[in-house]
């Protein structure tokens, strides 16, 4: 960066705002100008600011700038208890609360050598699974109305629902639900539970066929997302890419499959991967995704346990001194939790890794050379919470 | 698994053809839900308030359910406001007749309440739930003081 | 001087009892006010019917609450729109700015001037009424430029921008479907386009051009979607990438003149559309005398509303269902094959007029 080494001297012609790091192209009669998408814009879903160089409507370089929905939580996480730290988990990727809450939980129970009953191990996988395909059928919804087929965002937002209506049956809420504890989950499933589950996985074979029928083959949205945005097996790896984001440029890595926690290694699924890493691939990992989760919630009904859904609970929850980690697979990636204990009642100090964050690094270098329309069709399939990155 | 790669062997013609045989596919699907009102998935809320009801467990904001004689099982322990995370919860404790410590008042700060249910499973005596009814759903108010609610009706019992 | 004049029983009443000169003089101030009436109309029930088709599309209700099926609800957002304050932003253009929003709606408030709505229904009939129509219709491309760059928003700018290159574009291919009815009619008077298609359906050029009418009919469809600035083709507007597009900065009556220009847009575009392939005004045919006397009894201004509404609701199913193309896919759509399939096309009718091809 050419920043001026004094005040006095004088201003170069080209000199770019800082976090621009690509040459001014064509310095001579340049028609580069500068626009700010966000905070407030249709498509940055929430409040990313991405500043965006731009060349007619070509894009140079994007800057995204972060920081605009920062809370502190994992500073607020020292000073509260770990069980109470569980809520604050919640809303950072609010699409996946349940598995955000479940990295939390393992790690406690790591620390403490707590072990959860059978039928709260199944308990566990239905309800990230059920949570994956609601936060991919949001998304699916969302990228359509990105696209331009805001339709499709109402269908999504449709069949989202069903499932809403299930965990709000289950543990009262619809988006931070602070359903799982160290040791299980803090209520046993209703009765209809498993009917239900049932119920929507027939409706999601549909549903998912309708979805196809819409929008997957349509030449429109193909033309829109084939070849855009590529991103090299490489560059997702060294990104720290993780999710459906780096599996649909062949990083063959799911965190339920390579590192299986809970009882995923019961089931059988498939982790799909692309091979170009374009938007469409990660269009098409997410919704093959789908019909994975689809199957593994089938399975998991079949052979549903009776027994407690919680090990006995203990009254204070106070990790022995040392440091604990431990890995979930959200919607949009790995999920890391990471304690450190000094044996008191509250950590201190708690780190969360979150997908978010480094799935959104590469967008300078998926952008660069495309449209707007391309940028916009980006950050839609990089599938972005931006209260997940912020933290 | 690898994703099914996509074919590209198709002569350009039909290529189009099946471009467009997708188009009207995707019409297809939104006409379906032109023509079929029973898949209208609206709910009328304002009207249908009488009718709306939410799950048992539905987490609306805490109240103190009282029985017929007006009251309640707290004992003012205090457990559930050490369990806040929020410091929503003020137990303010006053002495009964008998010089008994009991509840005086149970402040309640639904602004900074995230209904995050851990008040309700702390307290021992039950005394505490979290409302599912419409009334305790419709939180909105144009004042913020009108949100520090106390939950118990009597003090000092 | 060209005779424009229509004979209507109302009009020909006031030419018996009134001189020449204030006759045209009444009959004029009668026929703009009713067509402003028309328009007025017609956009209220458009913003109706687009948000109950568009909610029915993706499994809503829509407006329910003001008045009866909600049908009172773009009053009360006409109402809303006009209590607004008109914000101008300082760094715009002031006179671009408050230009802009006029053109459009006064460009198709022209093309209506010269839609034959019924036998005698239709403001004036002029010769050439084809090219005033093409004529008139660019002034809405000029509202949109000039409202993208008085703006000085780099968002409005780029949407301006768009719908230059695009309208301009998609106006070649529109005009040539145009160009091939004109042709296969002998006249360039729109009253004349319809009567040429007197006889059963199979007379309405989208059928007695064999092959060559349905693809102008579905070329028309296209380019005008693309003309009228709406979904899937909304590129100026583009609200997930531009957030607006050109009227970004407009608000308030500004930006409901923009507002109800689209639909006054689409229902003349719809109009136009009716005109040259469906024949008009005229009842449908079939062939079979009793019912041929029913359908013909039927007014025509019915039938052409019933034709409009057709292409109206063809344009709100589009919008509902695809996503939006990109500017450089948009841009070579026209330029690498709906025009030179559409000059094809011309070619084809040419050669089908010249030797008599038609359906009988
Ligand atoms: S629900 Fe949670 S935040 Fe609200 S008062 Fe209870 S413990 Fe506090
Ligand atoms: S509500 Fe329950 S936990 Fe809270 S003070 Fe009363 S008895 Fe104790």
């Amino acid at each position: 960066m050419n920043t001026p080494s004094s005040p006095s001297a004088p201003a170069p012609e080209h000199r770019l705002p800082p976090g621009f790091a690509l040459h001014a192209s064509g310095a001579d009669g340049s028609q580069e100008y500068f626009l700010n998408m966000g905070p407030q814009h249709p498509s940055t879903h929430g409040v990313l600011k991405l500043v965006v160089r731009l060349d007619g409507e070509t894009v140079v370089e994007v800057v995204p700038h972060l920081g605009f929905i920062h809370r502190a939580i994992e500073k607020m996480g020292e000073s509260e208890t770990y069980v109470q730290y569980l809520h604050l988990t919640d809303r950072m990727d609010y699409l996946s609360s349940h598995i955000n809450n479940l990295g939390v939980c393992m790690a406690i129970e790591k620390a403490m050598g707590i072990g959860v009953p059978e039928r709260g191990e199944y308990i566990r996988v239905m309800v990230s699974e059920l949570q994956r395909i609601q936060s991919h059928l949001l998304w699916w919804g969302a990228f359509g109305m990105d696209l331009g087929a805001v339709t499709a965002f109402l269908y999504g937002f449709k069949e989202r629902e069903k499932i809403t209506a299930l965990f709000e049956d289950l543990c009262g809420a619809r988006l931070t639900m602070n359903y799982f504890r160290p040791g299980g989950s803090n209520a046993d499933v209703p009765e209809n539970f498993i009917p239900r589950v049932l119920e929507i996985v027939e409706e999601m074979k549909f549903t998912l066929d309708e979805f196809n029928a819409l929008l997957s083959a349509n030449p429109i949205t193909i033309s829109r997302t084939q070849g855009v945005g590529a991103l090299s097996r490489e560059r997702a790896i060294s990104y720290g890419c993780s999710g459906p984001v780096a599996r649909a440029s062949g990083v063959n890595f799911d965190v339920r499959r390579h590192a299986p926690y809970s009882i995923y290694d019961r089931f059988e699924f498939d982790v799909p991967l692309g091979q170009n890493g374009d938007c469409y691939d990660r269009y098409r990992v997410r919704m093959e995704e789908m019909r994975q989760s689809v199957r593994i919630l089938e399975q998991a009904a079949a052979s549903f346990p009776e027994g407690p859904h919680r090990a006995k609970e203990k009254p204070v929850y106070k990790l022995p001194a040392g440091s604990y980690f431990s890995s979930v697979e959200t919607a949009r990636g790995m999920f890391g939790t990471y304690i450190v204990s000094d044996g008191g009642l509250k950590p201190y100090r708690i780190k969360s890794r979150s997908p978010n964050l480094s799935n959104l690094a590469p967008i300078a270098e998926m952008a660069a050379g495309g449209k707007i329309a391309d940028l916009v069709a980006i950050l839609s399939t990089l599938d972005i919470i931006v209260p997940d990155i912020d933290r | 698994m690898n994703l099914a790669p996509i074919p590209h062997n198709d002569h350009l013609f039909v290529r189009r053809l099946k471009q467009v045989g997708e188009l009207l596919r995707g019409m297809r699907v939104t006409w379906g839900y032109l023509v079929r009102p029973s898949r209208v998935v609206t709910r009328e809320y304002p009207e249908n308030r009488e009718t709306l009801t939410f799950p048992e467990r539905f987490r609306g904001q805490v109240v103190m359910p009282h029985d017929a004689e007006g009251e309640h099982n707290c004992t003012a322990c205090t457990l559930c406001e050490k369990a806040c995370p929020n410091g929503s919860i003020s137990i303010l404790t006053t002495k009964n007749i008998a010089d008994k410590r009991v509840l005086g008042r149970f402040v309640y700060r639904l602004s900074s309440c995230t209904l995050c249910n851990l008040c309700i499973e702390a307290c021992p005596f039950d005394a505490i739930h979290m409302g599912h009814q419409v009334d305790n759903v419709e939180a909105a108010s144009y004042e913020r003081a009108a949100l520090d609610l106390i939950l118990n009706k009597r003090e000092g019992r | 001087m060209i005779d424009l004049t229509v004979t209507h029983p109302i009009g020909d009443r006031i030419r018996e009892v009134l001189p020449p000169l204030p006759a045209a003089l009444a009959n004029g101030a009668l026929a703009v006010a009713s067509l402003a009436l028309l328009v007025t109309v017609m956009a209220i029930l458009l913003v109706w019917l687009e948000r109950k088709v568009c909610a029915r599309f993706q499994a809503r209700l829509g407006p329910t609450r003001v008045g009866p099926f909600g049908l009172l609800q773009p009053i009360a957002d006409a109402l809303k729109l006009l209590m607004k304050e008109n914000l101008r932003p300082t760094a715009t253009d002031m006179v671009a700015y408050y230009l802009a929003p006029l053109l459009p709606i006064t460009g198709s408030f022209l093309v209506l001037t010269v839609i034959p709505f019924d036998h005698n229904l239709q403001v004036a009939n002029p010769g050439a009424g084809v090219v005033f129509v093409i004529a008139a219709s660019g002034l809405g491309i000029l509202g949109t430029l000039i409202g993208g760059w008085g703006s000085n928003n780099k968002y409005a700018l780029l949407g301006s921008m768009r719908s230059g290159a695009q309208l301009f574009s998609y106006e070649l291919s529109m005009v040539l479907c145009m160009l091939l009815v004109v042709m296969a009619a002998g006249s360039a008077s729109l009253r004349e386009i319809v009567l040429s298609q007197q006889g059963t359906v199979l007379d309405w050029w989208i059928f007695k051009l064999p092959g060559a009418g349905f693809a102008a009919f579905l070329l028309f469809l296209i380019s005008s979607t693309a003309e009228l600035n709406r979904g899937p083709l909304d590129l100026s507007e583009a609200e997930q990438e531009l957030t607006g597009g050109f009227h970004t900065e407009y608000a308030g009556m500004s930006f409901s003149m923009f507002f109800l220009a689209e639909f006054v847009n689409m229902f003349a575009a719809a109009a136009l559309g009716s005109t040259f392939f469906l024949g008009g005004f005229l009842a449908p045919q079939i062939g079979v005398h009793a019912v041929d006397a029913v359908l013909s009894f039927v007014p025509g201004v019915i039938w052409f509303g019933l034709k409009s509404g057709f292409l109206i609701f063809l344009y709100m199913w589009f919008r509902w269902t695809f996503p939006r193309l990109r500017i450089d896919h948009l841009l070579a759509l026209e330029w690498k094959f709906l025009l030179p399939v559409s000059m094809g096309n011309l070619l084809l009718g040419a050669t089908l007029v010249t030797f008599g091809l038609l359906l009988p």
